[in-house]
């Protein structure tokens, strides 16, 4: 009861004019940004921050300011979908699996069916999270205490493991896309024995690494986009995009079909976005896998699946909520985004950790409300931008082609302010050409690519820990159960096609 | 097609060799460990710094081997199709497309992004797309102006002017 | 051609003549682009968060003409910003925030060809401080109870630290060699993590920075027990300092923004005054009095001076621990 009324309360105070007008002002810039490919929420909040000092100045508190960042952050979310879908690049890392079906619905003509499923899915994974955070924050803030280095592996072990299922039918180039993935995300910085290592012709660009939205975007901008011109001579001929009101209130009367991918990217992104270091994306590739794992109809799954757009679309808003809470209740940002966000919280003279919620209520409760108030107003203005983002694909393949790959460069640029990242995506999406054009399957090693980074330092910290000794994954009452269903679910195919084998033989 | 397949199987496989080479470099500042002293269990810690790296190259080298097997064998689809990787036309628009994209990539360097940018949409836009001159103009001079907006001033993100820098000292002025 | 550069030339003459109309009198070096703000450590950290306040206070306070444009660099733990800063095109619109890594990549990683006393000083804003904690639940309450029951279980006691031969690495490779512990040292990739791992009771104890462990020893889960400072933090007054226990070992970790080599003495002087405003402006003290910062500022000759010290004594710690030859 007590958590009702300082509810009502929050969202009272969220609603004043001033507050108000800044999630608006909020959502839009993050539609913006996050529709920009490259630019994610963290770009947003990143450069905005500064100009909170103003809105501060103005309003006294903390809370406007967190307010304002805080609905750039959701905005972001939902306008991450839109680039994936009517561009086919990942409009920010956390859009990634967006692509795999969003894209397939726009070439045949549904991309309105995409962005509405899209759009509706992040509200109610917005919403339902936001329910979850409202209701169970400091008991959850404890359940990420006792996820320590151990459980985080397995956890990623069986993120990786909903997605074996992933690869093509040819089984050693799927092997050697997850494989080449997994060693590519090693190139770097080795922070077990602070040393570089693969720093491929001594050159210093490779000493951060590979990242992960430089191979998306080499993958799905340049290397996807080479492969649709020459596969298609010249340009693709595009159904005909439905843009009327009835195509897109007819979409918003078809949600209930994608209720299920829906409700797993809800529930299962808001609990891998609370764990720190892994954040909104594996969240959402996760969601993907699941969905995918446990419906009727996998083989739908990248040819145009409205659950494949809804699951990691409610995941990635359902897991960015999820990321506030460790980032709030224990002063852990769980993604890039929350870091800045953590930043901000801190120069505006709060202390985020466990008191917060005691200490500060007069900040903590307008800021819940105002998730619940900036997920109405971003479904609402995505809903209403449709239109506008279907009529960019009505544009001739010829213009349409060298904008994504304008946007594909300077978005990589703008991402990191690296131009040695720009040229490694341009050398990433050339290669990725000739390899699809081999049938070899390339997102099980952007898979790889977001996991392999966090994995490895886990699994050296966790064997540490245990002087080398690998049961500490069996034995640990939380990562214990986790590796044994990743392990099942990582060998279930490979029983599986060897039984096949077997009985062909027979 | 089926030459294709082989020789990418092969670069790949050399890749990977490569790969298994470069993670067994030990430390820069201690010349006395050789290398591949780091690719094994280290006793009481778990794997060294390269043993990831090398073993998944190993794999890879393997699936090279694997791939090759089935080339043999003709039991992949690439490895059964006698069309050409790519047909003339393929080539050509591969050339065009691909070298503009390097062209546009080089030119970064020199005339900075917005001046590729315009270069890069007018090329495509006008001598592939074979557009109207006024809409390839009206879209290559659009697009760098919309970015300027949008990355140097609004998002504060200054992207890379080559030596066409002066020129927007002027516009910093103005803007910044 | 002749006739493009002519105009690419008179372009350039307006452009000079609008800048210096702007600018007034011409003798003091002002910014004429943005600001290159270079962040030798990844988002969210500790030197992350200053840059980010240092930036908020320029911008805040209207001190610069031109905005900082923050970029972090984080790989081969600083290895690329040095790069960067080293081969930067424009030195003059370059800058750094550093930290101790500024001393000890260098030495590390040889190859890079850095020296760091070529890069331009231009202010020192403070030092961090570290402290020993434990959780609550250890039942610890005193730093000879800690050397009791770290030395009684050996190898099983495990302490925390971002990154290996970090600052965290170095004062625990302190406290093994000079109290005869052998605590297992693990890194991390960062300080909040470590101190999430410690308040969570996955590890036994870290040496964090106070802005990192403040949120868990408000509610009581991690205890101070010592401070690797000179005097007793104000924010601390009880936890005894490692020199009262007889020691002389001190550790801090340097915050100062450095110019990339080849910045001309102006616009070095630009800056140096620009980071005296900051210093001196209202919310950077709070925040370091918040924060349980140190040290006051300082610039040009003397924090060469003081460089040079902090480069020769992290280079006999490393040589100590077998970190470097």
């Amino acid at each position: 009861m007590d958590i009702l009324a300082s509810l009502f309360n929050g969202i009272l105070i969220a609603l004043e004019p001033i507050n108000l007008g800044l999630a608006v002002i909020g959502v839009i810039v993050g539609l913006f940004v996050g529709a920009m490919p490259g630019l994610g929420s963290v770009n947003g909040v990143a450069i905005l921050l500064p100009f909170t000092f103003v809105i501060q100045g103005f309003t006294g508190g903390a809370t406007s300011p967190m307010i304002f960042l805080a609905s750039i952050y959701y905005g972001a979310m939902y306008g991450g979908a839109i680039s994936s879908i009517t561009l086919g690049i990942p409009g920010a890392s956390t859009a990634v699996a967006t692509v795999f079906d969003g894209r397939p619905l726009a070439l045949s003509g549904r991309a309105h069916v995409a962005l509405v499923t899209a759009a509706i899915a992040s509200f109610i994974g917005g919403t339902i999270s936001t329910i979850l955070f409202t209701g169970f924050a400091p008991l959850l803030a404890s359940v990420a205490l006792s996820f320590g280095n151990p459980e985080i592996f397995s956890l990623m072990l069986l993120a990786f493991a909903t997605f074996v299922g992933l690869g093509g039918d040819d089984i050693p180039k799927t092997i050697f896309s997850i494989c080449i993935g997994l060693a590519l995300a090693t190139v770097g910085f080795d922070i077990i024995t602070g040393e570089p290592r693969l720093i491929f012709f001594e050159i210093t660009g490779f000493m951060h690494g590979i990242r992960f939205l430089v191979v998306a975007i080499g993958v799905y901008g340049i290397g996807e986009m080479l492969w649709t011109i020459n596969s298609t001579r010249s340009g693709p001929q595009m159904s005909k995009v439905d843009v009327s009101f009835k195509g897109i209130f007819q979409a918003i009367k078809d949600f209930r079909f994608a209720w299920k991918g829906t409700l797993i990217g809800s529930t299962l992104g808001f609990f891998v976005g609370i764990l720190p270091a892994a954040g909104a994306t594996p969240g959402a590739l996760m969601s993907y896998g699941v969905a995918k794992l446990t419906s009727k109809n996998p083989e739908e799954y990248g040819k145009g699946s409205i659950d494949g757009v809804a699951a990691p679309e409610s995941a990635n808003n359902s897991a960015s909520t999820g990321a506030m809470l460790p980032m709030m209740t224990l002063g852990i940002p769980g993604s890039p985004t929350t870091a800045v966000l953590l930043a901000g919280m801190v120069i505006w003279g709060l202390q985020p950790g466990p008191l917060l919620f005691t200490n500060q209520p007069e900040f903590v409760w307008p800021l819940i409300g105002s998730f619940y108030i900036s997920n109405i107003v971003a479904v609402l203005l995505n809903l209403s931008f449709i239109p506008v983002f279907l009529w960019m694909l009505r544009m001739p393949f010829t213009i349409l082609a060298p904008v994504i790959f304008v946007l594909s460069l300077v978005g990589t640029y703008a991402a990191y302010l690296d131009m040695f990242d720009v040229g490694l995506m341009v050398l990433v999406g050339l290669a990725a050409f000739v390899l699809r054009m081999l049938d070899y399957p390339l997102a099980p090693a952007v898979l790889a690519i977001v996991l392999g980074p966090i994995a490895e330092p886990k699994l050296r910290q966790s064997l540490l820990l245990s002087d080398g000794d690998f049961s500490i994954f069996f034995t640990r009452p939380i990562a214990g159960p986790i590796t044994v269903v990743a392990l099942i679910l990582i060998f279930l195919p490979f029983l599986k096609w060897i039984s096949k084998h077997y009985r062909r033989k027979v | 097609m089926r030459k294709a397949e082989i020789i990418t199987a092969f670069i790949l496989g050399l890749f990977s060799l490569g790969m298994m080479w470069k993670s067994g470099e030990g430390s820069a500042w201690n010349p006395d460990v050789s290398r591949f002293d780091n690719i094994g269990f280290i006793d009481g810690e778990g794997p060294g710094s390269g043993f990831w790296p090398f073993w998944l190259s190993v794999i890879m080298f393997i699936c090279c081997l694997w791939i090759a097997y089935n080339w043999y064998k003709r039991t992949s689809p690439p490895s059964q199709s006698d069309e050409p990787f790519l047909d003339s036309h393929g080539i050509k628009l591969l050339l065009v497309v691909g070298g503009g994209l390097i062209g546009f990539l080089l030119s970064i360097f020199v005339i900075g992004f917005y001046g590729a940018i315009f270069c890069f949409l007018i090329y495509y836009i006008r001598f592939l797309g074979k557009h109207r001159w006024t809409t390839a103009l009206l879209i290559s001079s659009g697009i760098p102006v919309f970015s300027f907006f949008f990355f140097d001033i609004a998002m504060r993100i200054i992207l890379p002017k080559g030596y066409l820098e002066p020129l927007f000292i002027p516009l910093y002025d103005i803007f910044l | 051609m002749k006739h493009t550069k002519r105009v690419f030339f008179t372009l350039v003459g307006i452009a000079a003549i609008a800048f210096s109309g702007f600018a007034g009198i011409a003798n003091a070096w002002e910014p004429t682009k943005p600001v290159n703000f270079i962040i030798m450590a990844g988002k969210g950290g500790g030197a992350d968060k200053m840059a980010r306040l240092m930036q908020a206070i320029v911008e805040k306070e209207n001190l610069s003409n031109r905005p900082l444009i923050p970029t972090n660099k984080s790989g081969g733990s600083g290895a690329e910003a040095l790069v960067a800063a080293n081969t930067a095109s424009d030195p003059d619109h370059t800058i750094m925030v550093t930290l101790n890594s500024f001393y000890t990549t260098p030495l590390r990683q040889p190859g890079l060809g850095i020296d760091v006393m070529t890069f331009a000083p231009v202010g020192r804003m403070a030092e961090d401080t570290f402290l020993l904690w434990v959780h609550k639940d250890s039942g610890l309450k005193t730093f000879e109870e800690f050397l009791a029951k770290a030395k009684a279980e050996g190898s099983g006691w495990v302490m925390g630290g971002t990154g290996k031969d970090s600052e965290d690495n170095i004062i625990t490779d302190h406290l093994n060699g000079a109290y005869g512990l052998s605590m297992k040292y693990i890194p991390y990739k960062g300080g909040g993590a470590v101190a999430k791992d410690v308040a969570g009771k996955q590890i036994h104890s870290s040496v964090n920075n106070p802005s990192e462990a403040l949120g868990f020893y408000e509610s009581g889960d991690m205890v101070p027990l010592v401070a690797f400072t000179n005097e007793r933090l104000p924010l601390f007054p009880d936890v005894p300092t490692l020199k009262e226990k007889g020691s002389e070992f001190t550790y801090y970790m340097q915050r100062s923004v450095v110019g990339a080599p080849g910045m001309s003495p102006d616009a070095e002087a630009y800056f140096s005054d620009l980071f005296t405003k900051v210093y001196n402006s209202a919310d950077w003290q709070s925040y370091k009095s918040k924060k349980s910062l140190m040290g006051d500022f300082m610039s040009g000759g003397e924090l060469v001076a003081y460089w040079n010290v902090q480069r020769d004594l992290h280079k006999v710690i490393l040589k100590a621990s077998g970190a470097i030859k």
